[in-house]
């Protein structure tokens, strides 16, 4: 077994607070320090917040859990100032193959994009990508200290009072109170803070189980993603194959409904299921077993208050698709800025209402999509299944079948077009990607990639024109980015920002989804972008 | 918005009724699910228009119900 299990990362110490003759009182306090807890907190201490993150546990999570981080994370994690690990240890992979029965019926080429500085995907398991956001933590925190974050914590109650929230947090050495204006609530799909408000989490029950077993193989199998459709080895059933680093392979199997949970994650039963799948000579070694089911719900609203969900507290889905952590680093991205924002008295209230209604779109479109993956994967009717056979069985002689073939839509990152937080669309054959509401594509350029160059503020991109640098509007310090394209120079950026327009500039927001767009500055027009974009247009 | 013709299209609607038939001989039913789901599929691709096919859904349902 990995030792990264065993060693505590943020292991229990005595805070100040729980020697105190009153409750400390924070600014802000994040519940769970998983990927989304940990992620929120550096990016708030990147805006220059203060943060305290309360974890009843004091090591990475357990087993692998998330393997599949998609390119829009990749780009918030370089904001976040750890991209470069995640990428580096990460497998990338181009290649998937489809199986039906005992035929391959197609193979697919993910033909990521050219020009953007991140891959469509990495995998790389969920340890990895929370050992390295302690360390972003550590790196922040050695040049000031601003992310306390305190294992063996966990919050036992949570009280409103209105203009701030009171945590009872116990720890092995008893209980303590903080006072907190604004909570972030990160603990994950069964949520304690969900549970201890009496808060709603509806939704669909799938069921179903599928076996996780994470195994390290000597074999030749290449870097590629492998699914099954009623294979041989699992009648009736699916199974995934997927790399990840170390010579770690996840192999997914569903199991059906009617199935001894316990039973099936004993070595006994585990080991002649994947010796059925991968042949009786190839040597391999389990790593993690684990049995899950889903659900694909959502809270009705994110915000309560003072208290803030975000990630699987929020919102679950399937795993199909992995939508899950990489949904969570969007809430993230989305929230943090709104918040420090607001905090600073830059910003309403009120802006923290657009999280709720951009994100609930963003979970809106993972549960869409995750729930029709689910129901090409498994079947729930007679004729359901008629037809997913029919799809795989014309996939292996037609194109036109393989679209329809669902086994998990790898997620593309949500656009906010329409929402309250979007401006005006000034610019004539201007390209849709970079349309306002759009996250920024990246573009390459003669020295480095565009998102590199966008910094943790607003920013006003100027493409082949001009505009005061740098200035205030709403109290708020806007970056100037000043970029040229032609035929010659910069010719992707062109493509990606101009379309047939020959010069536009761009508002773009902290969490680099753009505001709004024209083809000529007027000051008053920038003006009344930035207060839309701050939520005091409303 | 295009319309979904619901008027006789077929130049011989007897042959085509024909070999729609004899495509399902001899098949089990089972087989014969398999076969329409895959016509199915093959003819809403080659209409490829949302617009038509959600006519058509929509034409095929109510003309099942009781009237």
């Amino acid at each position: 077994m990995n030792k990264i299990f065993e060693t505590p990362l943020y292991p229990y110490y005595q805070s100040v607070d729980q020697t105190a003759s009153a409750p400390g009182h924070h600014s802000v306090v994040v519940i769970g320090a998983g990927p989304v807890g940990l992620g929120m907190a550096i990016d708030l201490a990147q805006h220059g917040i203060d943060v305290v993150v309360l974890d009843d546990n004091d090591k990475v999570s357990f087993g692998s859990r998330a393997i599949c981080f998609a390119k829009r994370t990749l780009e918030i994690a370089d904001r976040l100032g750890f991209g470069d690990k995640l990428v580096d240890k990460g497998v990338q992979w181009n290649l998937g193959k489809v199986f039906f029965d005992e035929r391959k019926v197609y193979e697919f080429n993910l033909l990521a994009e050219d020009g953007h500085a991140r891959p469509a995907f990495i995998n790389l398991q969920q340890y990895y990508f929370e050992q390295y956001l302690v360390e972003r933590v550590q790196e922040i925190n050695s040049e000031t200290p601003k992310i306390d974050v305190r294992g063996k914590n966990r919050v036992s109650a949570i009280k409103d009072h209105g203009a701030y929230s009171a945590l009872t947090v116990t720890t092995p050495d008893g209980e303590y109170t903080i006072h907190a204006d604004w909570v972030i609530a990160c603990d994950g799909a069964g949520s304690p803070t969900r549970s201890m408000m009496g808060l709603d989490f509806v939704g669909r029950v799938f069921e179903d189980n599928f076996l996780i077993a994470d195994v390290t193989m000597e074999a030749d199998f290449p870097t590629e993603r492998w699914f099954w459709f009623d294979p041989p080895f699992n009648r009736g059933q699916s199974a995934l194959l997927h790399k990840q680093p170390d010579g770690v392979w996840r192999i997914d199997l569903q199991l059906g409904w009617d199935v001894d949970k316990e039973a099936e994650k004993q070595p006994d039963r585990v080991i002649p299921r994947l010796k059925a799948m991968l042949g009786d000579d190839v040597k391999f070694e389990l790593e993690w077993v684990s049995i899950y089911t889903f659900q694909c719900r959502r809270m009705e609203k994110f915000r309560h208050g003072n208290v803030i969900f975000a990630g699987d507290s929020a919102h679950q889905v399937s795993p199909f698709g992995a939508r899950g952590a990489n949904s969570g680093l969007q809430d993230v991205d989305n929230l943090s800025w709104k918040l420090a924002h607001v905090i600073k008295g830059l910003a309403p209230d009120t802006l923290l209402n657009s999280y709720d209604d951009e994100r609930i779109h963003g979970a809106d479109e993972n549960i869409m999509n995750s729930t029709r993956s689910t129901d090409f994967i498994t079947p729930k009717s007679d004729i359901s299944r008629v037809f997913r056979n029919a799809v795989l069985d014309l996939s292996e002689h037609h194109d036109f079948a393989r679209p329809l073939v669902n086994s998990g839509r790898l997620s593309v990152p949500c656009n906010y077009v329409g929402h309250s937080l979007t401006g005006e669309d000034a610019v004539a054959g201007g390209p849709a990607r970079s349309q306002p509401g759009m996250p920024c594509p990246d573009a390459p350029l003669e020295d480095g990639y565009l998102l590199s160059k966008l910094g943790g503020g607003f920013t006003l991109m100027t493409l082949n024109t001009d505009a005061p640098s740098p200035q205030e509007i709403e109290g708020i310090e806007i970056a100037h980015l000043e970029m040229r394209a032609t035929s010659d120079t910069n010719k992707t950026l062109g493509e990606r920002f101009l379309g047939t327009a020959e010069r536009a500039i761009y508002l773009i927001r902290p969490d680099q989804h753009i505001v709004a767009r024209w083809s000529e500055y007027d000051a008053a027009s920038v003006q009344m972008a930035v207060a839309t974009a701050l939520g005091k247009t409303q | 918005m295009s319309t979904l013709i619901l008027t006789p299209n077929i130049p011989n609607g007897d042959d085509f009724y024909e070999k729609l038939l004899n495509a399902h001989e001899g098949l089990s039913k089972e087989q014969s699910d398999a076969l329409n789901a895959r016509l199915i599929l093959v003819l809403s691709n080659h209409i490829g228009d949302i617009d038509i096919l959600e006519q058509a859904l929509d034409a095929a349902k109510t003309a099942g119900q009781a009237a």
